[in-house]
């Protein structure tokens, strides 16, 4: 044991912590760089449906989303509490669900041509709306041969 | 010069790292690594005019039907037999059981799919049904068509069906060809 106390008499060099600020900025330009902030606000509420046999979708730049849900208690004022369809900031009801087609043309255009075929449509649907405004929108997405959906789900827990 | 003498006084960077970790915690807790996952489906292209829709078998076909109560039907060739959901709103192992035995027939049974690739699951709601229950029951059906594919890919490669490489998945979903077809809502 005497062989690690040789240099008892002397105190131990401290460990510098100069480079500790440049540790701790590179992790922080690190989340910087990948955090971002949501461009939609939501206008209706939307807690998906949970389910187990989720996938995780890629590329997330080709992805478009469509909200449906009622609106927050906060919109209701004017937008009443009927399930409504989001799309980007403006909220449509039932009824101008034809809307959608405007929405994937534009998101389109905002795209390369060759990466279209790899768009996707992300529905992000209320667990507590009716089947009858999804098909409607599924219909419409049809219409404008946006073929590749996803219905967004939270995975639940109890995965077996 | 007087003071290159006595030279400036360093500024303290001790509390550097305090203030840069001030930050680093902020934007930890604003990021959400917003994992988007869902179920994927394709959609069928809309149906052109004047093409007749080819006839499909009523043994190659397995119809789930999920009506304004959210009760489901299920059965082959037409909705007959009620699928169990309890309390909490689950449904019952059965659906994706006969889905399984449905799919994976290859024509022994008179009255089920002659094969895989010609099984078709037509999954019909309502209306009125709730979203949550359809993608209750498109997970059951994922569930059912992820089984087998993981059991084709454990029969061939004697590996789970995600790790095997992009080809042989290609070979396992072309056995296992998911088709579920969506019909449009009825009314009512």
């Amino acid at each position: 044991m005497s062989k690690f106390k040789k240099g008892g008499g002397k105190s131990m060099p401290a460990i510098s912590t100069a480079s500790l600020p440049d540790i701790v900025f590179m992790l922080l330009f690190f989340f910087m760089v990948t955090t971002v902030m949501r461009e939609t606000t939501l206008k209706v509420e939307v807690s998906p449906p949970e389910a187990t046999e989720v996938k995780k979708m890629e590329k997330k730049s080709l992805v478009s989303y469509i909200y449906i849900g009622s609106p927050t208690q906060t919109q209701q004022a004017t937008l009443g509490t009927k399930a409504r369809i989001q799309l980007n900031d403006v909220t449509f009801s039932r009824k101008e669900v034809g809307e959608i087609q405007h929405f994937i043309n534009a998101e389109r255009l905002s795209k390369d041509e060759d990466e279209i075929p790899y768009m996707t449509t992300s529905i992000k649907a209320d667990s507590d709306v009716t089947m009858g405004i999804v098909t409607d929108v599924k219909t419409e997405l049809r219409k404008v041969n946006a073929l590749k959906i996803n219905y967004s789900t939270k995975k639940s827990k109890d995965a077996n | 010069m007087a003071s290159k003498r006595r030279g400036l006084p360093e500024i303290n960077a001790g509390s550097m790292a305090d203030i840069a970790f001030l930050l680093l915690i902020f934007f930890l807790v604003t990021t959400t690594m917003d994992v988007d996952s869902g179920i994927s489906r394709k959609l069928p292209p809309m149906p052109e005019e004047n093409i007749e829709t080819p006839e499909i078998h009523k043994r190659n076909i397995y119809v789930v039907l999920i009506n304004k109560n959210n009760k489901v039907l299920a059965g082959i060739g037409s909705p007959t037999n009620t699928i169990e959901i309890d309390g909490n709103g689950l449904i019952s192992e059965t659906l994706k059981e006969e889905v399984k035995s449905f799919v994976s027939n290859n024509g022994k049974k008179d009255n089920s799919s002659e094969s895989p690739e010609k099984a078709v699951v037509s999954l019909q709601n309502q209306e009125g049904t709730s979203y949550n229950m359809y993608i209750q029951v498109q997970n059951e059906l994922t569930k059912a068509y992820n089984e087998l594919r993981n059991e084709k890919a454990n029969n061939d490669f004697g590996r789970d069906f995600d790790k095997l490489d992009a080809d042989e998945q290609k070979s396992v979903k072309k056995f296992y060809p998911m088709k579920v077809s969506e019909a449009e809502t009825k009314a009512n």
